[in-house]
């Protein structure tokens, strides 16, 4: 009996054609994917992070190239929940990708009304929470830091969503412990982990705020450890790693760690296709290597001849 | 072609629906550390004759990317994207036009002063560099236009100056009715408080820094004051730009790097 094997993957509840999706801030308003690829043959695509008031962003310049990355910063330019619901939702919706959606808050209450307004509609497929921003309620740099408060946030998000959520963890020393307290709150999966806080030089040379966000090729080693790890310590979550996968590869690397799913971000602003691209290799190395779909990569050795995995 | 590198790439699509104003997206090898696309605006995009589905367009090779754009061989492949951004409109009813080139953004007037004519434009231009090298084709830029006035920093080739030096004269000499430019920023501000004053109709390219050059990342906004002034809006060189009327831009918001430059500067030697 030969079975054909499939991208299908599922994510406790969240199907997906393809275990490659767009990641946040890469995928734009939804009107600008059309023209750039056909994003029926994405696994999804997720919304940049929308807040509860429109955000005019950071000052530019936003982006700086630094070693195999670059550091950036929009600060969470959006266009505020409401008129993400009229306008780029439905756009999202109509490019064909299952939409992931990603809120920011700044407090507790912020995420209430963020989940609560996306309850009723129907285009959304999960909730990416993003945790690396401010905790204005609290008075402290980064919401997402302590365990209490990452799973207080987190928990109330799960129990008012309809679809389920993951939670984006922020890169630091107890990922491990908020990981292990957001799934306990009730999140569904958990995104690892995303672009890195770090610095850049003012001026010509970079980027006007001078700390941005290092994404791209030179994080990957970063996101793949915290795959591993998280995959090991939680093998029933699905997890979606994010950050410096470029070539199919790299992707292949990740689904191998542990991840259920794989974001492409900074790869997609190089090449819309990539995303695409990456995900017709990922079949021809399960094709090739005899198996049925990217769940079989789970805990497997990446096979280094194989052809076009390096493409 | 002075401080700058040309290269001319076969695209007939790209080539065939160009339009002045609009740029290209060249991607780069991937082995390298340097990843993102390099953006540059279209110099020349030939739909007839012997060039036909070809495509020009101008750089500085003054870091990694575009060192290494320099090294490319003829007949070599590359990949480009394009065309990307709204480019310049053309007036409708107005004849007089004056185009101000600083540097290599110059590149793109030509291709727009070719468009303009086509129309039955008047054109009139005003090139500029810091020195000779660095004013881009003079002689082409005489070929193109009724008059031409060329000024540089340091008076090795035509008068010594800035545009601002000169544009008062052309616009009475030429009774300019449009102004188009692609210039520096600095310039820039300073056009555009000068065709305010004059009330003269503007549109500007932007040079900014981009990262996917197609809209997907935020990266490249310019502060744009909405119709009914009730504030501003970042909106993306890349595909709501990068020509914009600079009437609207709120330079308050345009924190630019030379200007940051330039305070650390004279704070440290005030």
């Amino acid at each position: 009996l030969i079975v054909a094997p499939t991208l299908a993957v599922e994510l406790d509840g969240v199907s997906l054609t393809t275990p490659i999706l767009i990641a946040s801030g890469c995928a734009g308003t939804g009107r600008e994917i059309r023209g750039l690829l056909d994003a029926r043959r994405l696994g999804g695509l997720v919304s940049r992070s929308i807040t509860v008031h429109r955000e005019l962003g950071a000052p530019g310049p936003r982006v700086a190239e630094t070693a195999s990355g670059i550091v950036w910063d929009t600060g969470l330019q959006n266009p505020g929940i409401e008129y993400f619901l009229a306008e780029e939702l439905p756009a999202l919706a109509a490019t064909g990708a299952p939409v992931i959606v990603s809120i920011a808050g700044t407090s507790l209450e912020e995420y209430v009304r963020l989940t609560s307004a996306l309850h009723a509609r129907q285009e959304v497929s999960a909730i990416e929470v993003h945790l690396s921003g401010p905790d204005l309620e609290l008075r402290r740099p980064v919401l997402g830091a302590r365990v209490d408060r990452a799973s207080e946030i987190v928990g109330a998000c799960a129990r008012l969503s309809r679809v389920p959520v993951f939670p984006k963890v922020p890169f630091g020393g107890n990922l491990e412990a908020i990981a292990v307290a957001c799934v306990r709150a009730g999140a569904r999966g958990l995104t690892l982990v995303g672009p890195l806080p770090a610095g850049s030089a003012g001026g010509s040379s970079g980027l006007e705020s001078a700390v941005g966000w290092l994404a791209g090729p030179a994080i990957k080693p970063l996101v793949l450890g915290a795959v591993r790890r998280m995959s090991q310590a939680l093998p029933e979550v699905p997890i979606m790693a994010s950050g410096g996968v470029r070539t199919t590869r790299d992707a292949v690397e990740m689904l191998a760690a542990g991840a259920w799913a794989v974001q492409v971000g900074t790869a997609t602003l190089i090449d819309p296709q990539s995303p695409v691209e990456i995900a017709r290799g990922i079949l021809r190395y399960i094709r090739h290597q005899g198996l049925g779909s990217p769940a079989d990569l789970r805990g497997a050795a990446v096979e280094t001849a194989s052809p076009r995995a390096s493409e | 072609l002075g401080d700058y590198r040309s290269l001319t790439i076969v695209a007939p699509e790209i080539a065939e629906s160009a339009a002045p104003g609009q740029f290209l997206g060249i991607g780069m090898p991937d082995d390298r550390e340097f990843l993102l696309r390099r953006h540059f605006a279209v110099h020349q995009a030939s739909r007839r004759g012997g060039w036909a589905g070809t495509l020009e367009f101008v750089f500085a090779p003054v870091e990694p990317g575009a060192r290494w754009l320099a090294g490319r061989r003829p007949h070599e492949f590359l990949d480009v994207m394009g065309p990307l951004g709204r480019g310049f409109s053309y007036p409708r009813d107005l004849t007089n036009c004056l185009l101000l080139g600083e540097g290599m953004g110059a590149a793109s007037l030509y291709f727009l002063a070719q468009e303009l004519s086509a129309r039955h434009k008047r054109v009139d231009m005003i090139v500029a560099g810091r020195t000779l090298g660095s004013v881009f084709k003079p002689i082409e830029g005489k070929r193109l236009s009724k008059t031409i006035s060329i000024v540089t920093g340091d008076g090795s080739l035509g008068d010594r100056g800035s545009i601002l030096d000169v544009l008062p004269r052309m616009v009475e000499e030429t009774d300019t009715e449009v102004v188009y430019a692609s210039v520096s920023t600095p310039t820039l501000r300073e056009v555009a408080a000068f065709c305010r004053a004059r009330r003269i109709p503007a549109q500007v390219s932007i040079q900014e820094q981009m990262a996917c050059g197609t809209g997907l990342c935020y990266m490249c906004v310019i502060p744009i004051a909405r119709a009914d002034r009730s504030g501003y809006d970042n909106l993306r060189a890349c595909v709501e730009g990068p020509v914009f009327n600079p009437g609207r831009i709120v330079w308050e918001r345009w924190i630019r790097p030379e200007s940051a430059e330039q305070n650390a500067l004279e704070a440290s030697e005030g």
